[in-house]
């Protein structure tokens, strides 16, 4: 709790002003919520009219549907592809060939610096142009190797960290046992890596579901292009978009609260194993007094 | 090359002057937003749960709502339904329109950065200061935002760097910046598209890569070392 660090237990006294805080502060954002919701009501926005289109059927299976069917689409397969990604350029970066080590470095940083919106517009230009897709899927296309490139390697900075954050132990205990330096990575390494790394991921399929509405721009008809094709056409922009909004706010929210939720689990499955650990030396240690050196230096 | 060379020779000052638009809507949205975005930080740290609860909120909110709907909001609904007005001149009220939409998304960010600097903080400091002493204010003021301010460098910078990159996203807001020059670029001569695109992408590493080894150096230097 952060409030804890920086507030003491309220007295008396702090305990009234924070009461008429509390009640001034609530006060004003409904206050402010009225003058929204008359703003509205001025511009016509309340109007029924404005929002009937929304509880006909036609607008969800004509529209709304297909749209975040093919927001869901872009996003699912870059997710996929991104993993494939990241993981081949993490062992890349994590890789002692310094040829290997050096591009798999240079291609991170650069896809990591550039703007996906670059991207995903030279691709479907390009794409488009060069004849190399049909154009009719050159949006698509490029929304996904956009998200790809970009994602992909933010993942493969999440797996190098994930390995770097592990104890030295586990590559010795690798090596010791005879695999190779790649088979210590891929075998033992990375998979606890993508353990402790689940939430950090679990936040990047949010950042990729968002900037698929980049698609938008390229005309890849997702989501927020359907939804303002509805909202042109019915003459209700705002409702349409803030209906597209909503939607993306729910399942965003959803996969953020399952990140929290995932984070704390690793947190307290992390904290058990440290304290198994614990006894377990604690064992070792009685029952080899001699040589307490062996339990020692890895923790 | 030689097609190369002629497209700077026509688009290069254009290409300039479009990065450079990028450029002043990464600066004033920062600003702006590092000042929303510590309020809100401010608000969901304070003992006061109404004010908490805002504060989450809008952090819930606008974090999860992708920038290109913000951005097209502010043209299609703030601009084309509510006639919102920030400028006289057309393209400068685009250009503000985008800046509050750039605003309103970043800040959620730099209020969660602020407040994972804020977390970074051991109980037992804010214990420390209390029995030498020393009351709220000057308690928050000597141990406690300091050693929080250090703690919030490297994820400021992320988000600072996510910001220099959406600057790109106002294209949907109507404003003539880099990426919709770099579309017309391409279109006129696909045949160097590649070097376009690599051109434009070289303008962001430029300025990316320095702003992340900078906030990188800044946070070890000025690490609190626990």
């Amino acid at each position: 709790m952060s409030g804890s660090v920086l507030f003491d237990a309220p007295g008396p006294k702090a305990r009234r002003r924070i009461t008429i805080l509390n009640i001034v502060a609530a006060l004003a954002f409904i206050g402010f919520l009225v003058w929204v919701v008359k703003v509205l009501g001025d511009y016509g926005q309340l109007d029924a009219a404005k929002w009937v289109s929304f509880t006909q059927s036609g607008t969800w299976a004509n529209y709304i549907l297909p749209g975040l069917l093919n927001t869901l689409k872009a996003a699912a397969i870059a997710i996929a592809t991104s993993m494939v990604f990241g993981f081949v350029f993490g062992m890349g970066r994590l890789a002692h060939n310094k040829v290997v080590n050096v591009l798999s470095s240079i291609v991170v940083e650069f896809f990591r610096s550039v703007p996906v919106l670059l991207m995903m517009i030279f691709f479907w230009i390009f794409f488009g142009r060069m004849g190399i897709v049909p154009s009719g899927d050159a949006p698509f296309v490029a929304v996904v190797l956009a998200l790809t490139l970009y994602n992909g390697s933010v993942v493969a900075e999440l797996i190098r960290s994930g390995v770097h954050g592990l104890p030295k132990g586990q590559r010795e205990a690798g090596i010791a046992i005879g695999l190779t330096r790649g088979q210590s990575l891929r075998f033992i390494e990375v998979p606890q890596a993508l353990v402790a790394m689940m939430p950090a991921l679990l936040g990047q399929f949010v950042v990729i579901l968002k900037d698929s509405a980049l698609g938008y721009i390229i005309n890849y008809n997702e989501l927020l292009f359907n939804g303002r094709l509805l909202g042109t056409g019915n003459a209700n922009v705002f409702q349409a978009l803030l209906v597209v909004a909503v939607i993306f706010i729910v399942i965003n929210f959803a996969l953020t609260s399952l990140a929290q939720w995932v984070s704390t689990r690793v947190a307290r499955r992390r904290a058990k194993a440290d304290a198994t650990e614990d006894e377990d030396a604690g064992d070792t240690g009685l029952m080899m007094p001699e040589a307490p050196g062996i339990t020692g230096p890895n923790k | 090359m030689d097609a190369y060379l002629s497209l700077w020779e026509t688009y290069g000052g254009q290409m300039l002057s479009t990065f450079w638009t990028n450029m002043q809507l990464t600066f004033w949205a920062a600003i702006a937003a590092f000042a929303l975005g510590t309020l809100l930080a401010v608000m969901r740290i304070s003992p006061v749960p109404s004010l908490r609860w805002v504060g989450t909120a809008y952090v819930n909110i606008f974090r999860n709502t992708p920038l290109t709907i913000i951005l097209t909001f502010g043209v299609l609904v703030l601009f084309g339904v509510f006639q919102v007005s920030l400028a006289s001149d057309f393209n400068l009220n685009f250009f503000r329109i985008a800046i509050v939409g750039l605003t309103i998304y970043h800040a959620a960010f730099f209020c969660e950065a602020i407040r994972s600097g804020v977390n970074t903080v051991p109980l037992g400091q804010a214990e420390a200061a209390r029995a030498i002493g020393l009351s709220f204010l000057p308690a928050a003021k000597i141990v406690i935002l300091p050693q929080a301010f250090r703690g919030s460098i490297a994820p400021i910078g992320n988000v600072l760097i996510a910001l220099i990159k959406n600057s790109t996203v106002a294209t949907a807001g109507s404003v003539a910046e880099i990426s919709g020059l770099m579309k017309t670029m391409i279109e006129f001569r696909p045949d160097v598209g590649i070097l376009v695109f690599l051109t434009v992408a070289v303008f962001f590493v430029i300025v990316v890569i320095p702003v992340g080894l900078l906030t990188t150096w800044a946070s070890k230097k000025l690490a609190v070392s626990r």
